[in-house]
């Protein structure tokens, strides 16, 4: 693969009071800036979320006429998904400087819902609304009830993951609970609980934020400013829209995600030095661990109560603190791709993973429905 | 029988929204408690929710066929903090894996519904909309 993410950068991240639009534009100003680059020298725009013609607006607010764009809607694993797309786009000659971008003022703006949106042309509407599932939680609550139930793990194991992002993101001064302190895995089973066996600390911030991530050819790559870090493989899967059609729950479809990525790299699990794996509740990692093949089935759980995700342990993962105490803007896939870029670039000070080489980041939309995978490493 | 263990949990009326041409032959059974999957012409397979082709075999020719009603559980949760105002929490949202084939989305209603776990066999009920419609709900079965 022929491609390089040159630039990485988060908008304002928290409670910023912000409009999209502003966050938008600090997100891809500060992403060309660490690349070296310009506006005038993107010509591909890749986000989401801003409006009915997101790329239109982002586009006409930065002055852009990019001549290849992509505005993808599955949940917050699109932006793993831009991704392929971009790397295909680039090595196709469509486009020589991709942007890929996201950001949400949904805490400022207080525009999250726990029912999710009803749109009632939909099955969802007659057949499962009306027996009051929270959106997305509850599916991912049935999940876990599932997961636990397979293996014979306890809440407990769920608790060991939020437990580990608090300790990432108490080395990250960017992160929302950075300065909260640590988190106990008591202290995650005392939380109310929301949708069993899921508690308010089983579920991922509601913040604002964003951020972005430049691309283009490796070859380019080399006279930027940053180190280059090069795509090595992407994946994606696509599943079910509604909470029974999946035949079996825990079955989610990023397993093929996966598998083409590591196929794509002709990397294997073990070849992956840090994981950034979309953490929207504390199940979500887990079973995407399994997926990807960095756990075995029914181990992720014991694998985080053995603090093997945490820092020190031999599997890092979501070393910004992840969604669960860094920051979750709705979809927080973009942010997954920063943090991989930054520990490639050996940017993270107390958090980095020392020589990390190959960085995985998975990400996961909707109720387990869409799955993308890409595979990052330092440019040889 | 405590006062709490009688109170109904589970789905409580709120809008549930009008059937559409595919789903009204499957609401319309609702109003005698029958529960519909919806059968392929060709290969014979059971979905559910209604689609306007099926998924095993591509074809478009799809009927109705009642379904027993009973079925396992498949993964359960107890909501705490419901969506809605109409909505008395806790109430249990389950998959139910039918002995006829297909997984629904419901809820766990009755004595000993909150204490719902996956495995446990489950039974067909229906809870009356004002409409006249009824969504299907299930009760767990006596040992």
């Amino acid at each position: 693969m022929t491609v390089a993410i040159v630039g990485a950068a988060e908008c304002d991240l928290g409670v910023t009071g912000a409009g999209v639009l502003e966050l938008q534009v600090q997100a891809v100003t500060r992403a060309l800036a660490d690349a070296g680059l310009s506006l005038a020298d993107v010509d591909g725009l890749a986000t989401n979320n801003v409006g009915r013609f997101s790329t239109n607006e982002v586009a006409d607010q930065l002055g852009l006429r990019p001549a290849w764009v992509d505005s993808t809607f599955v949940g917050g694993s699109a932006f793993e998904a831009y991704v392929g797309r971009a790397v295909q786009a680039i090595e196709a000659g469509q486009a020589q400087v991709v942007v890929i971008s996201y950001a949400s003022n949904q805490r400022s703006a207080r525009s999250r819902s726990l029912g999710g949106v009803l749109e009632e042309h939909l099955p969802m509407a007659q057949f499962e609304t009306p027996y009051g599932p929270l959106y997305p939680l509850s599916f991912y609550a049935m999940a876990a009830s599932a997961y636990l139930h397979r293996y014979g793990l306890g809440r407990e194991h769920l608790a060991a993951v939020a437990v580990s992002a608090r300790e990432w993101a108490l080395r990250n001064p960017a992160a929302y609970r950075y300065g909260a302190g640590p988190l106990t895995v008591d202290e995650v089973l005392a939380a109310p609980v929301i949708s069993s066996p899921l508690g308010s600390a089983d579920c991922c911030l509601v913040t604002d934020g964003g951020g972005a991530i430049v691309l283009t050819s490796a070859e380019r790559a080399r006279d930027l400013r940053s180190a280059p870090v090069r795509v090595l493989g992407y994946g994606e899967a696509t599943g079910h829209a509604t909470m029974a059609t999946p035949d079996d729950i825990l079955d989610t479809g990023a397993a093929a995600s996966g598998a083409a990525a590591f196929a794509r790299a002709g990397l294997g699990p073990d070849d992956v030095d840090v994981a950034q794996v979309y953490d929207s509740f504390t199940i979500t990692p887990l079973l995407s661990l399994e997926a990807l093949g960095l756990a075995e089935p029914g181990q992720a759980g014991v694998l985080a109560a053995e603090g093997a995700f945490a820092p020190g342990g031999d599997r890092p993962l979501n070393t910004s603190g992840g969604g669960l105490s860094y920051c979750h803007p709705g979809q927080y896939g973009v942010l997954l791709l920063v943090e991989a870029v930054r520990q490639l670039r050996g940017e993270c000070g107390d958090r980095q993973v020392a020589g990390a080489e190959v960085a995985v980041a998975h990400g996961t939309g909707g109720i387990l429905s869409h799955h993308a995978t890409v595979l990052l490493g330092v440019d040889r | 029988m405590s006062h709490d263990a009688l109170k109904q949990v589970g789905a409580v009326e709120g809008y549930v929204p009008p059937e559409d041409a595919l789903t009204a032959p499957w609401w319309a059974a609702t109003r005698e408690h029958r529960l519909l999957l919806q059968a392929c012409e060709t290969c014979g397979s059971r979905q559910h929710h209604p689609r306007h082709v099926c998924t095993s075999c591509g074809a478009t020719s799809l009927g109705w066929t009642s379904s027993a009603g009973a079925g396992v559980l498949d993964a359960v949760t107890v909501v705490h903090r419901p969506p809605r105002p109409d909505l008395q929490a806790p109430y249990v949202v389950a998959r139910v894996r039918l002995d006829d084939g297909p997984v629904l989305l419901s809820s766990v209603v009755g004595t000993g519904a909150l204490g719902a776990a996956i495995g446990d066999r489950v039974a067909l009920t229906w809870r009356d909309l004002s409409d006249g419609r009824a969504l299907p709900v299930f009760e767990l079965e006596e040992d």
